[in-house]
């Protein structure tokens, strides 16, 4: 089983999402996920300042074996994108949880975040995947 | 090695023939080169030697068995190609007038009624240039069928999660909003997900029947009673045309337009961006949104329909009328088979996938839909050798070039983990079907005793295995001269 740390909050479509100090939501994609893709050979991020609808996609990580949509885990507002990806896709598969996130946003509701998975739900998603 | 890297200054092609002293005096200055252009300095004889080897290197369905799942590489018959050739095709120039062309215009009127006969639709127009315009096509047709109603809040476009990748891509290329529809572990559409997806806003459904999963969608009818009640329109994607041809018709699973790739069912070339065709087929409501021209008989006269005969068609995909070549090959391919060896195409093609099915679950090979017939292909999973050995499906992919067999399709459809589709088609024989067989059981074992051995190959090939990942990472794709 793959590494899902516990104070990350998951959606069913292998996206993590973790609260910062200011507020703000850091998304990126699951160690699963980055697994079942494959050496990632390009990402395309959205755009700083679009505004988003929650599950809405919004990214392209692409691998040897596939393109894949990342989703908005919840409505909000892009503010900021991690730029070292565009020359670097690999940080993605080497560290998925940190400097292998995708982008940031402001919520617009942080009620939203109480219906995504905890790490132990995302954990039966991963099961009843494999 | 590429031809221009053969090339060597001043090496001209000076044959034993007498010089050739073109006067081009008369030709202005203005027009002449002031530079030779970039061309190899090659012989004739050496450019000859050059692209025979290249041809020589080539996997190819003319060399080996090529079960390319989704892709449908089965044989075609040499005779295709030799009356799609004849002179008075070849010669025949597009904007001659339709007294002169009757006898080509015959040929592209009957394959319409074929087309339109095998699929159960009520009208065909042959004119998309490839498969990917007549999907373009038949969404089109899809809003223009919505708008002439006044329908103008349909903005979605439903599609299974088991669909061609190009499906979504051709709803968004039509300005639709994708809605994806989840499909059951055994294959189907999951109609409940379905229920409550459909709506006011939806424009229509895309499905590919047989499935991406090599099954047949058992509740199709079921499946067009739902969407046709909410007011959308459903898209029937022929990629798989070739599994039930003369055996089901998508008119009567309830289609309202499809498409077909006359590479994968009707003998015509595939690959190396064509020239193709992707004739689109409609019912009753959509007939009035064809794309022009089609062939009409005017009372006893072929005529091409144009914007007059038909006000509100979608209008014209190309300058004439779709690639004239192709669509003759497919012709003279229909012709060959009549209605009943239509029929025997589909048979045959299941059974060889069914065979071949068989004989893998009788060896212990993976099934990922195990209990469901397959219909012209079927998937092999390979989870549990990756899980247990380290080698994935794309090492098993790359060792069966060594054993004289091209892959089948791996990583697709991306719902099953590390597997392969596999589409024997109806060409092939009994032994070069157990062959593959052999091969791959083979491999398995291989993969289980010297794993690493396996993640190296191919070791037959002329190039071995190749950094894909680097290759996507840093394209190369353009020769340029070298500055020396």
């Amino acid at each position: 089983m793959s590494e899902i740390p516990s104070e990350l909050r998951y959606t069913k479509s292998h996206e993590w999402i973790r609260t910062m100090d200011d507020g703000y939501l850091e998304v990126g994609i699951t160690q699963h996920a980055q697994e079942q893709l494959g050496d990632m050979v390009f990402v395309e991020l959205p755009e700083v300042g679009s505004t988003l609808g929650g599950g809405e996609d919004c990214a392209v990580v692409e691998s040897v074996k596939a393109a894949s949509d990342v989703y908005a885990p919840v409505a909000g507002e892009i503010v900021e994108v991690n730029d070292l990806l565009r020359d670097a896709p690999e940080t993605v598969n080497n560290d998925p949880y940190g400097d292998g996130w995708l982008f940031r946003m402001r919520p617009i509701d942080e009620g939203e975040l109480d219906e995504l998975l905890d790490a132990e739900g995302y954990t039966g998603v991963v099961a009843a995947d494999s | 090695m590429l031809i221009f890297e053969r090339s060597r200054t001043g090496c001209t092609n000076p044959s034993q023939a007498p010089d050739d002293d073109s006067d081009i005096s008369g030709i202005p200055t203005s027009l002449l080169r002031a530079e030779p252009p970039i061309i190899p300095s090659v012989s004739e004889l050496q450019t000859i030697r050059h692209y025979t080897s290249l041809s020589q290197k080539n996997f190819s369905i003319d060399t080996n068995f090529y079960p390319l799942g989704s892709c449908t590489m089965k044989y075609n018959p040499r005779a295709c190609n030799k009356y799609a050739m004849l002179p008075g095709f070849l010669n025949r120039h597009p904007g001659s007038s339709d007294r002169t062309g009757q006898g080509f215009m015959a040929c592209m009127y009957e394959l319409q009624e074929i087309l339109r006969d095998v699929t159960g639709m009520a009208a065909v127009s042959l004119s998309p240039l490839a498969g990917a315009q007549g999907e373009f096509t038949g969404v089109a047709m899809i809003r223009a069928y919505h708008d002439a109603n006044g329908d103008d809040q349909r903005d979605q476009i439903l599609v299974p999660d088991a669909a061609h990748g190009t499906n979504p891509a051709t709803a968004t290329m039509c300005g639709y909003q994708v809605r994806e529809i989840p499909t059951r572990p055994d294959g189907d559409v999951d109609l409940d997900s379905l229920r409550q997806t459909v709506g006011p806003r939806t424009a229509g459904l895309m499905l590919t029947n047989p499935s991406t999963l090599g099954v047949f969608e058992r509740q199709i009818l079921e499946v067009a009673h739902i969407v046709h009640e909410a007011g959308g329109l459903l898209y029937y994607d022929g990629a798989n045309l070739n599994a039930i041809m003369g055996k089901v018709k998508p008119g009567d699973m309830e289609f309202d337009v499809i498409h077909m790739n006359l590479h994968k069912t009707f003998s015509t070339p595939h690959g190396g961006g064509g020239p193709g065709a992707g004739p689109v087929g409609v019912n009753e409501r959509l007939r009035p949104f064809l794309p022009i021209p089609y062939v009409i008989d005017d009372g006893g006269e072929y005529r091409w329909a144009v914007e007059e005969d038909c006000p509100l068609s979608i209008g014209r995909l190309s300058a004439f009328m779709g690639n004239a070549g192709v669509l003759l090959r497919a012709y003279v391919y229909a012709r060959l088979l009549g209605r009943e060896g239509m029929q025997r195409v589909a048979e045959h093609a299941t059974l060889n996938a069914n065979y071949m099915m068989r004989c893998l679950e009788d060896k212990g090979v993976e099934m990922a839909y195990p209990g469901r017939r397959a219909t012209h292909e079927f998937i092999v999973t390979l989870k549990s050798l990756k899980d247990e050995t380290g080698v994935s499906a794309m090492d098993v992919a790359k060792r069966l070039l060594d054993k004289g067999y091209h892959a089948p399709t791996v990583y697709f459809p991306l719902l099953v983990p590390e597997c392969f589709l596999i589409e024997p088609t109806e060409t092939e024989s009994k032994e070069e079907l157990e062959g593959f067989v052999e091969a791959l059981v083979e491999i398995l074992k291989e993969a289980k005793a010297d794993p690493e051995m396996v993640k190296h190959a191919p070791y037959t090939t002329p190039v071995h295995r190749i950094d894909e990942v680097k290759a996507a990472r840093e394209l190369d794709v353009a020769w340029q001269i070298p500055e020396n």
